[in-house]
């Protein structure tokens, strides 16, 4: 059977990567006692499997983790003090047994939501920038790929734009898609020339026949439960 | 006090692995700072990743943090990129748990394992704000303190570290931390002075050792002696040795890192100390006597430790792990602890030469099977009877052979080249044997590997070959070329070797007097820090600094010592006799090989004589399968100085003074 996990990265632990995140839930679980499912071979690991990689820096309330256990467990043992095995920062918020035949995280999402801090700009200005990037046909970003230069259109994957105050800055909400590949923050406040603050991804989206759903159903706790930790 | 926090995390965005600087591990301390509290910085001078592992600092760590009148913070160098962030924006080196200054704490306690990360404490120092030099500091400054094996030859940093402690800091902490309160409080009734008062006081703490009560006098260029400047301290300091290993269960609560550091692992020392012999082992000559810890002991610190941290591998930690009393029912219980559901693997590093040690290889590496490792170090018989590593040919081939026979694919082979009265043809030798182990492994398997590790021989203080002239860097390149030119297109087989300029840099810190401190600032000050970090190393700025002084790579390094000759840490003891060094110095030329005193008679080294301690083995029995540098089969000897561990599983009467027993809960 496989359980899906929705957790947060808040705070200090965002400087983390993605690859230290998978390590410290493999602890975690081994902790917790679950009976999880190991590969086979020389170099057994426990079968886990995450969404798309949250950039190192970003905070998230929307991570997920799709977990192989080797016995059914209930779900409501999933919850019950597992934040407790995890580094401060990281808390589990919602958790739940897949139907079996559930596509993996990184087949299924196609867009996530970010709220991205924008020091230094006001929201007026920021809605002014908006304007043009929305605007624009292509919007190209390089980057080094095997040591050479690759160009990409990033256009066809920002979904949507807005701009909101935030104390007295901005705050930019950007809707993401994921296809034909993922677009990172700190790639679309280059386009944008905008400075990158803290960004933090808020929500995956699955949209399937015109519907979009998140990845879990169950409902995640107050927001106010999970405020950025300074 | 405030902390730097907020001036730091704008510095993460910019820099490689910021996580290195934020600290979070499972395990560590909050701390509570106060008065009546000394404030200790534990610091390792190399990059988080290679720091945080080293247990030494946990240990000390942990006991600091347990006592009332004490607190302990952890720091690390800041990779090159966060050093010049830090340096432009103003920000100090400050601690990883609350993000103090570090000029802010009593003690800056630095472990000192390598030497060529002296220019790193210099770096870390000067960017806590500190003098580099210990003459250029006040009595507000923190004392700058160094632990860690490369004490035991302390000259080289003499300029630049107020104290040295000696051999095991367990309790030595302890007694540093009340000297140091009492001259801070002068409700202590006791008399304040200055800092050479407290100097003073420090010195007079058994296995501390203060450079500035000590004075080198030189003639015709060559050192003539340290000695004392002060009334009241000793002629010659002593290491500290910890009698019971079982009294000190630490680290219980092992620092757990949220990225991936070296040594990622559960570490349980097993025994300190090893009386192996081999000629050319600081670790093994300094750390006498061979001190088990019980094994019930060992079980218990490894449960409760894979239960605590979720790692599913541990390593038993010691000098030779393989040599444990009882090693097979210590690892067979735990991996067949139910508790771990076959999923914890068990390694021992230092693997022992021998099938026994394969096939003990092969029953707890059931997971994650890697690489094996062996360490024949000499390329023939009559080397490694020079540097008493008597393994014979049969013993490695029946090892190696054992391995691939039960799935190994690849196998690594650890040597020195540049070794006392070594011949092109024991050089050669490592080529032979190396590909003698290939052709065992292709009986097996056709894509088999076997690494050849090759480092330059550096002779250590304190052990027989400390009157050694080291090989000239030319001299080791060419042996590197003859390995080179042996192994050509020999498919399977790789062959790896240190650089030859690191090794003679190595040297010329390792033993070098007083006078190499104004070559170890002149290269710091002109950026060599992370010298052992092959794109930071730089020879050219130790070359420059030496001619600066006035001393030369051959006198410093390459040249022989003879029997007479004053040795820069000839008033730091590590429990050895001269003599017995000496003569056994002159049996590695003689190529006699010498047996372990665990199981044959004692022949008086002076480690267990002269600090007034014993073995703690469980067994006088040699381990079974024989033993690597014992000849295969022992009389177990009645004459030597062992106290037995008792055998009885539960809970060995073996509470010590000043430490917490062993039977207290772990938090």
């Amino acid at each position: 059977m496989k359980i899906r996990i929705r957790f947060a990265k808040l705070g200090r632990v965002r400087w983390t990567s993605h690859r230290d995140v998978a390590r410290m839930w493999e602890r975690a679980l081994r902790r917790a006692r679950l009976p999880l499912s190991y590969t086979e071979g020389f170099s057994p690991r426990p079968k886990l499997s995450f969404g798309l990689a949250l950039p190192t820096g970003c905070e998230s309330k929307a991570e997920y983790l799709d977990v192989a256990l080797s016995e059914s467990v209930e779900s409501t043992e999933l919850t019950a003090d597992f934040s407790s095995l995890l580094p401060d920062g990281v808390d589990v918020l919602a958790a739940q047994v897949l139907p079996t035949g559930t596509g993996s995280l990184q087949e299924e999402v196609t867009s996530c939501r970010w709220e991205i801090d924008v020091p230094q700009m006001g929201p007026d200005a920021l809605a002014e920038v908006i304007d043009r990037v929305l605007g624009a046909e292509t919007l190209s970003v390089t980057r080094e790929r095997k040591g050479r230069p690759v160009t990409d259109d990033m256009r066809p994957s920002v979904l949507a734009l807005s701009s909101r105050p935030s104390g007295a800055a901005a705050e930019l909400v950007a809707e993401l898609g994921t296809r034909p590949r993922g677009v990172r923050p700190a790639e679309l406040a280059q386009v944008m020339g905008i400075e990158l603050g803290l960004a933090c991804r808020t929500n995956q989206w699955i949209e399937c026949d015109g519907s979009r759903g998140e990845p879990l159903t169950t409902p995640v706790p107050d927001a106010a439960a999970w405020e950025r930790a300074s | 006090m405030t902390s730097l926090w907020p001036r730091i995390e704008p510095l993460l965005a910019h820099v490689t692995k910021p996580a290195r600087y934020i600290g979070g591990e499972l395990g560590a301390c909050e701390p509570e700072h106060g008065a009546g509290r000394v404030a200790w910085l534990l610091l390792y001078p190399d990059t988080y990743e290679i720091g945080l592992p080293n247990q030494g600092l946990q240990i000390l760590y942990e006991i600091l943090n347990e006592r009332s009148d004490a607190v302990a913070e952890r720091s690390y160098a800041p990779w090159t990129d966060m050093e010049a962030a830090m340096r432009a924006a103003g920000v100090p080196l400050f601690s990883v748990e609350s993000n103090r200054p570090a000029a802010d704490f009593d003690i800056l306690a630095f472990n000192l394992s390598a030497e060529l990360t002296y220019t790193n404490l210099l770096n870390l120092v000067d960017l806590a704000g500190v003098a580099v030099r210990s003459a250029g500091r006040s009595d507000s400054d923190p004392l700058v303190i160094a632990g860690g094996h490369c004490a035991f030859n302390p000259e080289p940093m003499a300029d630049f570290v107020d104290a040295f402690v000696l051999g095991d800091g367990e309790e030595a902490v302890g007694e540093i931390t009340e000297v140091v309160a009492r001259w801070q409080s002068p409700g202590g009734g006791e008399q304040v002075g200055g800092r050479e008062e407290l100097l003073t006081a420090l010195a007079k703490v058994p296995g501390v050792y203060v450079p500035w009560c000590y004075e080198p006098a030189y003639r015709d260029g060559r050192l003539t002696g340290v000695s004392r400047r002060v009334d009241g301290v000793p002629e010659k300091v002593e290491k500290r040795t910890i009698t019971d290993l079982g009294a000190w269960p630490y680290p219980k609560q092992q620092l757990v890192p949220l990225i991936e550091v070296v040594h990622d692992r559960l570490n349980v020392e097993v025994f300190r100390g090893c009386t192996r012999g081999c000629r050319f082992c600081q670790a093994g000559m300094i750390t006498r006597p061979v001190r088990e810890r019980p094994a019930a002991q060992v079980e218990r610190m490894v449960r409760d430790g894979l239960d605590r941290t979720g790692y599913d591998e541990v390593t038993l930690t010691s000098l030779s792990s393989a040599d444990f009393s009882g090693i097979e029912s210590t690892v067979s219980s735990i991996i067949n602890d139910p508790e771990c559901s076959g999923q914890v693997s068990v390694s021992l590093p230092s693997l022992r030469v021998d099938a026994f040690t394969v096939g003990l290889a092969a029953e707890i590496q059931k997971v994650r099977r890697t690489g094996l490792t062996f360490a024949p170090e000499g390329g023939t018989w009559r080397m490694r009877q020079v540097i008493n590593k008597l393994i014979r040919e049969e013993d490695l081939y029946a090892a190696v052979d054992s391995a691939f026979s039960q799935g190994w694919r690849r196998v690594k082979l650890y040597f020195l080249i540049g070794l006392p009265t070594e011949t092109d043809e024991d050089v050669l030798g490592i080529a032979a044997l190396a590909k003698a182990c290939v052709e065992i492994g292709r009986r097996y398997h056709p894509n088999v590997t076997v690494t050849a590790s090759v480092g330059g021989f550096v002779p250590k203080p304190h052990t027989p070959f400390q009157w050694f002239g080291q090989n000239t860097m030319e001299e080791l390149r060419r042996k590197v070329n003859l390995l080179k030119d042996a192994v050509r297109g020999v498919r399977g087989l790789t062959l790896r070797w240190h650089d030859p300029e690191a090794t003679a840099v190595e040297g010329l810190v390792s033993r070098g007097d007083r006078r190499m401190g104004a070559v170890i600032e002149s290269v710091w000050r002109k950026g060599g820090t992370f010298q052992e970090w092959s794109e930071h190393f730089d020879l050219g700025l130790w070359t420059e600094a030496l001619e600066a002084v006035g001393l030369t790579l051959h006198d410093c390094v390459y040249r022989h010592r003879d029997e007479h000759e004053v040795l820069p840490w000839d008033h730091i003891s590590a429990g050895l006799h001269r003599d017995f060094l000496w003569e056994d110095w002159q049996e590695a030329l003689a190529e006699h090989g010498l047996e372990d005193c665990r199981w044959t008679p004692c022949y008086d080294c002076g480690a267990c004589t002269g600090l007034g301690v014993e073995h703690v083995v469980a067994s006088t029995v040699a381990p079974a399968g024989g033993s690597q540098g014992t000849g295969q089969d022992l009389d177990s000897g009645g004459m030597v100085p062992v106290r037995f561990l008792p055998t009885a599983a539960p809970a060995p009467a073996l509470a010590g003074a000043g430490g917490a027993g062993q039977g207290e809960p772990v938090r």
